[in-house]
């Protein structure tokens, strides 16, 4: 705390500059304080934006989300197709390339990845803006940067999935009954191979909160991964704590949904007690 | 006169599966010896002095490009720095942070691991929740906590890497113990009176060795990333001193007017991780007997 004060502060007023902050009790007594202001609502007043932290995300999280959840839907989109068709055509030159171009985006940081994008799509070609949040052009890169990474570990996964269930005995008889390639693999292969796909994305979402945090740094998307680093650069404790307890928050919450959906496809799941 | 056979054979087996191995991997192969050749002779490559300021060389792009300057190669950022020697210098640290970075999470990894399958019970519950909590959270927010509240000298940042990653070999070391439990040779070697500590050391980890060698390559290219992408969030060490990760950053306020300072230290970071990840890919599948049947399979 010290370092916020100017040097040579007369003691009184550091005193009572400790005492606003609450920092004056024990550790004890100041956790006891942040648990009663978590359930009060009142996580606190930012050191230098002088508001309360929960209005500055408030604003914020609705940018986050956006880009989450389209960058995830856009990643589950391309990605598990990929993946079937990798699985379905393997030793061709086409699973070939999926596959290269998914380890792309595995070895790829997307931060570069974003870097890369501005160069060539907004400053070479001035197809779409480099920075900000206003419309929907703002969000085609972000969402593509994000999505890339997370498309590539879906493609590896979705394709090892289908492989092993393709082996399965259950569809060699689909086949031998005479069903069409699209109803076997729609049908058969993919409702089963869904169940590992769906509990790896569900793991990954801890994992992608770091990339939202680069990515939206990189394209100064307003959103709350930005806040969070800035209040961690200038030491603005208060906003840095609350973004801490939001993000964990938001992966808690997809990760519950995650798991929910996980019921939804298993029936065996659901019915077990 | 035994053991000398089977291990020069083992050798041969790998200078074999480099002869053999695709030509990406011979490639990666030159690759890697090219990165260590420079970041151990770092002071003798770089022209100049990385941090040597000179005001009137400022932001001079590459060689080929107009108003480029012939002692630098590379071009010069905003305080006339050199980036050629800055990028060799920033690799070295780079580098040396993620050798650390992924020992660090080696060790702490493979001590928890061979205590959660050995000692078994509570402890092992105990650990593998530790894990699970590891998976669940995201890193790059504990990392960022962290260093806001230690500030960022290079000895917690090379702390606060290496704790990521742990949690991978602590699952794999575990069940490489847990499986080996039951082998013949440990309880022999029980039954013999081998104490725990040779067991570990000697019977158990040298099985386990081939798993943590691949974990290991792949959370190299991991640590490199994450190094980066604080450094990059200028939550990094302090500068002057820079590394691949805070050029870039720095690189990317001067982006819409000369492009090579982000560009450049940023194409580096990617072909560090992607060819520590071929390699990963390949050791996975020339050492990983198991792995491999499962494929055919």
């Amino acid at each position: 705390m010290d370092f916020l004060f100017p040097m040579g502060l007369d003691p009184s007023i550091h005193y009572e500059m400790q005492v606003y902050f609450g920092l004056d009790g024990s550790y004890f007594e100041q956790y006891w304080k942040f648990w009663r202001g978590f359930f009060e609502g009142n996580m606190g007043i930012s050191l230098s934006d002088r508001r309360p932290v929960t209005e500055i995300y408030g604003e914020r999280i609705g940018n986050t989300m956006r880009l989450f959840i389209s960058a995830l839907l856009f990643s589950i989109c391309i990605g598990v197709p990929l993946g079937i068709i990798a699985a379905v055509k393997r030793g061709t030159v086409l699973s070939t390339v999926i596959m290269s171009v998914a380890f792309l985006g595995y070895g790829v940081p997307n931060f570069i990845l974003a870097i890369f994008m501005i160069l060539v799509f907004s400053f070479s070609l001035h197809w779409f803006p480099s920075s900000g949040n206003t419309t929907w052009m703002h969000f085609v890169m972000p969402v593509f940067a994000l999505g890339f990474s997370m498309m590539a570990s879906e493609v590896r996964f979705t394709r090892s999935a289908m492989l092993e269930i393709l082996g399965a005995d259950y569809i060699r008889t689909a086949y031998a009954k005479g069903l069409k390639e699209i109803i076997v693999i729609g049908k058969h292969a993919l409702r089963n191979a869904s169940i590992p796909i769906v509990s790896v994305i569900g793991l990954q979402v801890a994992g992608f909160v770091g990339a939202v945090v680069l990515v939206e740094v990189v394209f100064s998307l307003r959103g709350i991964g930005e806040l969070t680093v800035n209040a961690a650069i200038a030491r603005d404790y208060p906003l840095l704590q609350f973004g801490i307890v939001l993000w964990a928050v938001v992966v808690t919450g997809v990760s519950l949904i995650v798991d929910l959906i996980y019921g939804l496809i298993d029936p065996r799941i659901r019915t077990v007690k | 006169m035994k053991e000398i056979h089977i291990s020069s054979l083992r050798k041969n087996r790998f200078v074999h599966g480099i002869l053999t191995a695709d030509l990406i991997i011979k490639i990666c192969f030159i690759l890697i010896i090219l990165i260590i050749f420079v970041c151990l002779f770092a002071p003798w490559l770089a022209p100049y002095e990385p941090n040597a300021q000179k005001l009137l060389a400022r932001l001079r792009p590459p060689l080929p490009f107009d108003r480029s300057l012939a002692g630098f190669p590379l071009g010069t950022d905003e305080l006339g720095r050199d980036l050629l020697s800055r990028c060799l210098y920033g690799m070295r640290l780079t580098i040396g942070i993620a050798l650390i970075g992924s020992l660090i999470s080696m060790i702490i990894g493979v001590t928890i691991g061979t205590i959660s399958g050995f000692v078994g019970g509570v402890v092992d519950n105990i650990l593998m929740g530790l894990v699970d909590v590891q998976i669940a959270f995201p890193f790059t927010l504990i990392a960022l906590l962290v260093v806001a509240l230690l500030g960022s000298d290079l000895f917690t940042f090379m702390c606060v890497v290496g704790v990521a990653g742990w949690e991978s070999y602590a699952r794999v070391v575990r069940g490489h113990i847990l499986a080996l439990n039951e082998e013949p040779f440990i309880h022999a070697s029980k039954v013999a009176g081998a104490g725990i500590g040779r067991i570990i050391i000697l019977h158990m980890l040298p099985n386990a060795a081939s798993s943590i060698i691949i974990l290991w390559t792949m959370g190299f290219a991991g640590v490199v990333l994450l190094e980066s992408s604080l450094s990059f969030l200028g939550l990094g060490v302090q500068p002057p001193t820079a590394t691949l990760g805070s050029i870039t950053g720095y690189g990317r306020n001067y982006m819409a007017s000369h492009p090579y300072m982000a560009a450049i230290p940023a194409s580096l970071i990617m072909s560090i991780s992607l060819v520590m990840l071929l390699l990963g890919d390949w050791l996975r599948d020339t050492l990983d007997v198991k792995l491999k049947k499962e494929e055919v399979k």
